[in-house]
């Protein structure tokens, strides 16, 4: 019987009732409520175990609607797991934050924190208090961390030699299904980076880099479009295609006749005001294209409507226009033209417009659908990446998988110091604490022992998914690290016959590794601490 | 222990109700049967001699309510079938892909990517790991691409070969479907069609106009251009020279746009004030159209009667209602600009043609275009018995008309029946006998599945597939790569000099993404359900 809220009996046996509705309410506290939450992290954390690293396997998730996602990204399944346990939600939470900050490794983070709440468990039964297990994971990841400062190296970021760069973005897209062409996708990801990178603040404005998808074709047909592609099409079917030396006017008026905001009540009681009124409709169109026309504009890109009249107006004075393009979309365009985005027509003037060298309309396969593609702007280096894909499916991975690709790039170019992939830097730390734990004198010494324990799942579960004997292989390494003194050796996933990292190249950011440690740490350190645990019973409906 | 036991006895709930998931194996299996499934679905219909299916739309509600659609066409049939499977879903989204992109070839790529997977079964139950296979699929892939490119042909500079090898291509691809027994003259019809588009690939300025009655073989290829539409009455049927204004613009009342203005007025005389202004504007608006000096008002939006009556009386045949596309359409066609205002007719461009006429098919009238500006637009008139025909046999053109038009963009071709596939399994098999290690297997299982098609052709026609495909294989082995599957006589033939011709990019296509997709099912190891939102039934689309 699971325990209810606590029962009060006075001096006849009757219980008193101290909690509203209590014995619907489910409780749970001590080391049963730890227990819970130790199996519900671990239950989390086994599901995406098996996506780990570059032979990792895909999960499908089907959403609430029927539709399919087929991913590998650890922080895209668990928001679409819908878990309701909560430790389990704490879980999602862990794995959102690291994809927030640093946009890789979400699988990793919550792996190593399920490791930590396993070994935890072995360490409850011993009889050690929570609070001392969690005291002794926050010394071992302290330990850890100094270390993995210690071992990281310094990258050498040269901007006309991007190799290493590339090389860094396809780790991390080996395991994601667009290893097909990981090369490709590495480098479109670093050109853009470089492309927008502002190498004096070493930020990099991730506003700048859309990713925009499109199904159909191959994924070999994905580009790196410098400028702007919007999924949009000119407002009038015969204006121009194709428009150079673009200067456009970014409008966020509708192309209507006036529509005052304060309420009002227009009254035509005869006959001179009706036709007092249709003068100054026409005049308003002729005056909205006037103004364009004055500033010198030959493109007009709004975010509204137009009328039937107005689009004709403008067709006849040779301006191509674009309607309805949403607000992040004209802000886009706005930053990468260089113009200003004008709100009133009387505001319109030359300098406001925005530039494009060249502008025009994508079209594809059989499908009549078109795309405008808004290219050599002279101001900014705002890009675009275009991605294709013969399914939704694929498009949708492709561009999370670039997204991680573009955060970690991103991430080297804030902060260039590096640790190996591979589950190397995790088998070094590992070694390093559990030698660190027996300097320790009070009974934490247990739980930093176990830490280290738990910073090998990781490189056992790559070594696992990548068909080895897990214990094996690790236990290998890890007396390789220890004779040759050499924290790069972690386990060869793509078979490739050296377990040297630096050789297959294989590299992972410094903060993300941190990231991944200390984030892990904190949370378990908050799932110990808790020890009761109430649920407001079933709504009674 | 007490704790210990609860808490092992009470499993925790990870998932809302109604959710859950499926691992490892099971996960596996349940992607398996579900890709298995949609491939034996469409398997059928695959092949000259495929068979159709009948599908009936939901009893319940909605536009289709109870329709019947009879057709071969893999992409319409997934497309309509409701699957629930998560792989499923995967493969019916390929062959939609494949017909936006190519129009063509749905059938196909369901088929070898099922029967990829189909190997994969056995492959898993040899303990392979997927991810080795994956990755001895992924040289299979480039082998069999580069294999197919070998044998492709490019006749785009001769171009009467390449009309040839067009016609041929339409032929090929009709002769799976409903219009097989007249495949010779739709191909043509559809090659005529294709060739008047100079090379553009928008399919937009070809009509097809679906007219129940007569049969088949009275479909004809209409130079210029059909508007399903009436004349107004009293206005000339018939306009030599014609000059058409094409405009967007509202013919009732012309409202006044400015929001929140109203009439109000104290008495009735006023009223008819009004009204008259009203006519004024409309009559002032009708004159302006009159000075662009055009003999033809062709308007999207309703004409009303006083101004219809008014172009009447000037002798300008008016049309109203057209939709948009037509409109657009037109204007292309007809090289006009589509105007709504009217203050500048030096400046409108007009449409113009030799004639207009209203013409009859069947029993409907319908106005004709004819001598256009532009000699791009045509209009693919079908007739037959039936609606279910007539649907079909539009599907049939349009997958025509695709192939057709993207052949311009990539004019490579290469053999159908069967010998593409043979020969790319070929390929890919001498690929494997040279791979040291497991992957040999995986590029084997995909050379397996490849030959899988011309089985699976063969089969549909009734003939001994273990025998025709056997041999086939023999004939690519003793190089000659270009014999296929001859069905009419149940031998196997050289497809070069039986004209059977397909697109190379098709074929390409076709590999590309049944591999892809089929990668992806593999990769599944887990299937994750989200408990379905609690809703209502939508009872109108269904």
């Amino acid at each position: 019987m699971p325990s209810v809220g606590t029962l009060a009996f006075d001096e006849f046996g009757r219980p008193v009732i101290i909690l509203k509705g209590q014995d619907s309410k489910k409780r749970l506290f001590g080391i049963e409520a730890h227990k819970s939450h130790i199996l519900a992290g671990k239950a989390v954390a086994d599901t995406l175990k098996t996506s780990l690293g570059p032979r990792g396997m895909d999960k499908c998730m089907v959403s609430p609607d029927g539709d399919i996602t087929i991913t590998n990204d650890g922080a895209t399944i668990l928001s679409m797991m819908h878990v309701e346990n909560e430790i389990g939600k704490l879980l999602v939470q862990l794995s959102k934050s690291q994809d927030d900050e640093i946009g890789d490794g979400t699988t990793g983070v919550v792996v190593l924190a399920g490791a930590l709440l396993e070994h935890a468990e072995a360490l409850l039964d011993k009889g050690i208090h929570p609070i001392r297990i969690a005291d002794g994971y926050e010394l071992a990841a302290k330990i850890a961390l100094e270390h993995l400062d210690k071992i990281a190296e310094a990258y050498p970021l040269d901007l006309a030699k991007l190799d290493p760069l590339v090389n860094t973005a396809m780790t991390t897209l080996g395991s994601k299904i667009v290893n097909r062409c990981q090369r490709q996708m590495a480098e479109i990801a670093v050109n853009a980076i470089m492309n927008v990178a502002d190498m004096e603040r070493r930020d990099v404005n991730f506003e700048l880099i859309k990713v925009q998808g499109k199904v159909g074709g191959r994924l070999e047909d994905t580009l790196l479009v410098k400028g702007v592609v919007v999924d949009k099409t000119f407002s009038h079917p015969q204006m121009p295609k194709e428009v150079r030396n673009a200067k456009i006017a970014i409008l966020t008026c509708p192309f209507e006749p006036p529509k005052p905001k304060t309420k009002h009540k227009l009254d035509i009681t005869n006959v001179e005001d009706y036709k007092k009124l249709r003068e100054y409709e026409k005049e308003k169109f002729t005056e909205m294209i006037k103004s364009i026309k004055d500033s010198g504009a030959n493109l007009v890109i709004c975010q509204w409507g137009f009328d039937d009249e107005a689009n004709h107006l403008l067709l006849s004075h040779d301006l191509p226009a674009v309607r309805w393009v949403g607000g992040p979309e004209i802000e886009l365009i706005a930053i990468a033209t260089g113009g200003r985005i004008v709100p009133r027509f009387q505001e319109l003037t030359a300098e406001k417009l925005g530039h494009a060298g060249h502008i025009r309309e994508l079209d594809f396969g059989t499908t009549s659908d078109h795309m405008l593609c808004i290219e050599e702007c002279k101001k900014s280096n705002t890009c675009t990446i275009f991605v294709r894909g013969g399914n939704k499916m694929v498009v949708e991975e492709a561009k999370r998988a670039l997204h991680d690709a573009l955060c970690v790039v991103r991430n080297l170019v804030r902060d260039n110091r590096i640790v190996y992939g591979g589950g190397a830097s995790e088998i070094s730390c590992a070694i390093e604490v559990a030698k660190e734990a027996n300097k320790i004198a009070t009974i934490e010494q247990y739980a930093i022992r176990a830490f280290a324990d738990a910073l090998e799942s990781v490189p056992l579960a790559l070594a696992e998914n990548s068909g080895y004997s897990p214990i094996k292989t690790v236990s290998d390494i890890k007396a390789q690290q220890i004779g040759q003194n050499n924290p790069r050796l972690g386990i060869d996933c793509l078979n490739k016959g050296t377990c040297d990292m630096k050789e297959q190249s294989v590299i992972e950011t410094l903060i993300g590794k941190r990231q991944q440690i200390s984030l892990a740490t904190q949370l378990v350190r908050m799932i110990l601490k808790i020890d009761d645990i109430r649920l407001p019973g079933e709504s009674e409906e | 222990m007490r704790g210990d036991l609860t808490t092992a006895l009470n499993p925790i709930p990870l998932y809302k109700q109604g959710g859950g998931e499926e691992k490892g194996e099971m996960a596996r299996l349940s992607a398996f049967a579900g890709a298995l499934a949609v491939g034996d679905l469409v398997k059928s219909t695959l092949g000259p001699k495929g068979m159709d299916k009948i599908l009936q739309c939901n009893m319940s509600g909605g536009p289709d309510a109870g329709k019947l659609l009879v057709t071969n066409d893999g992409a319409t049939i997934l497309s309509k079938i409701g699957v629930d499977n998560p792989v499923a879903k995967v493969l019916v989204d390929i062959s939609k892909v494949q017909d936006d992109e190519i129009g063509d070839g749905t059938t196909s790529v369901v088929v070898l990517a099922s029967e990829l997977l189909r190997e994969t079964e056995n492959l898993i139950s040899q303990k392979i790991h997927p991810q080795i296979i994956i990755s001895g699929w992924r040289k299979a892939t480039q082998e069999a691409v580069r294999s197919l490119e070998t044998i492709t042909k490019n006749n785009s500079l001769n171009v009467e070969q390449f009309k040839n090898d067009l016609m041929n291509i339409a032929r090929t691809t009709l002769s799976s479907k409903i219009l097989q027994g007249k495949k010779d003259y739709f191909a043509k019809l559809c090659v005529d069609a294709v060739l008047k588009l100079h090379g553009k690939t928008d399919l937009q300025s070809i009509q097809i106009i679906k007219r129940l009655g007569n049969n088949m073989s009275d479909s004809y290829l209409e130079e210029g251009f059909l508007l399903e539409k009436r004349i107004g009455i009293n206005m000339p049927k018939r306009i030599e020279n014609a000059r058409i204004l094409i405009a967007n613009t509202p013919m009732d009342t012309d409202k006044i746009k400015i929001f929140g203005s109203r009439v109000r007025v104290d008495s009735v005389a006023k009223v008819a004030e009004l009204e008259l202004a009203e006519k004024e504007k409309m009559k002032d608006k009708v004159d302006k159209i009159l000075k662009h000096d055009c003999n033809v008002f062709i308007n999207r939006q309703l004409i009303y009667d006083y101004p219809d009556q008014l172009f009447a009386e000037k002798g300008v045949m008016a049309i109203e209602h057209a939709d948009f596309e037509g409109v657009e359409r037109l204007a292309q066609v007809l090289g006009g600009e589509i105007i709504s205002t009217f203050d500048t007719p030096d400046k409108a461009r007009l449409g113009k043609c030799k004639l207009i006429e209203e013409i009859m098919i069947g029993e409907d009238k319908v106005i004709k275009f004819s001598g256009v500006g532009q000699g791009e637009a045509c209009t693919i008139v079908l007739r037959g018995a039936t609606q279910q025909i007539l649907d079909e046999a539009e599907r049939s053109i349009h997958d025509v008309l695709c192939v057709l038009s993207q052949m311009v963009k990539e004019p490579r071709i290469c053999y159908g029946g069967g010998a593409a596939e043979m020969l790319m399994a070929n390929a890919v098999s001498q690929l494997a006998e040279k791979t040291p290690g497991k992957e040999s297997i995986a590029i084997e299982s995909f050379s397996r599945a490849l030959r899988q098609l011309p089985t699976i052709i063969a089969d549909n026609a009734g003939y001994d597939s273990s025998e025709l495909v056997s041999n086939l294989r023999a004939a690519h082995a003793s190089n000659k790569s270009t014999f296929g599957l001859d069905m009419e006589n149940g031998t196997i033939a050289d497809m070069a000099q039986l004209g059977i011709l397909e697109s190379f990019h098709l074929k390409k296509q076709v590999v590309i993404s049944a591999a892809e997709a089929a990668e992806m099912v593999l990769r599944i190891d887990n299937i994750i359900r989200a408990p379905p939102r609690p809703r209502q039934r939508d009872m109108r689309n269904h």
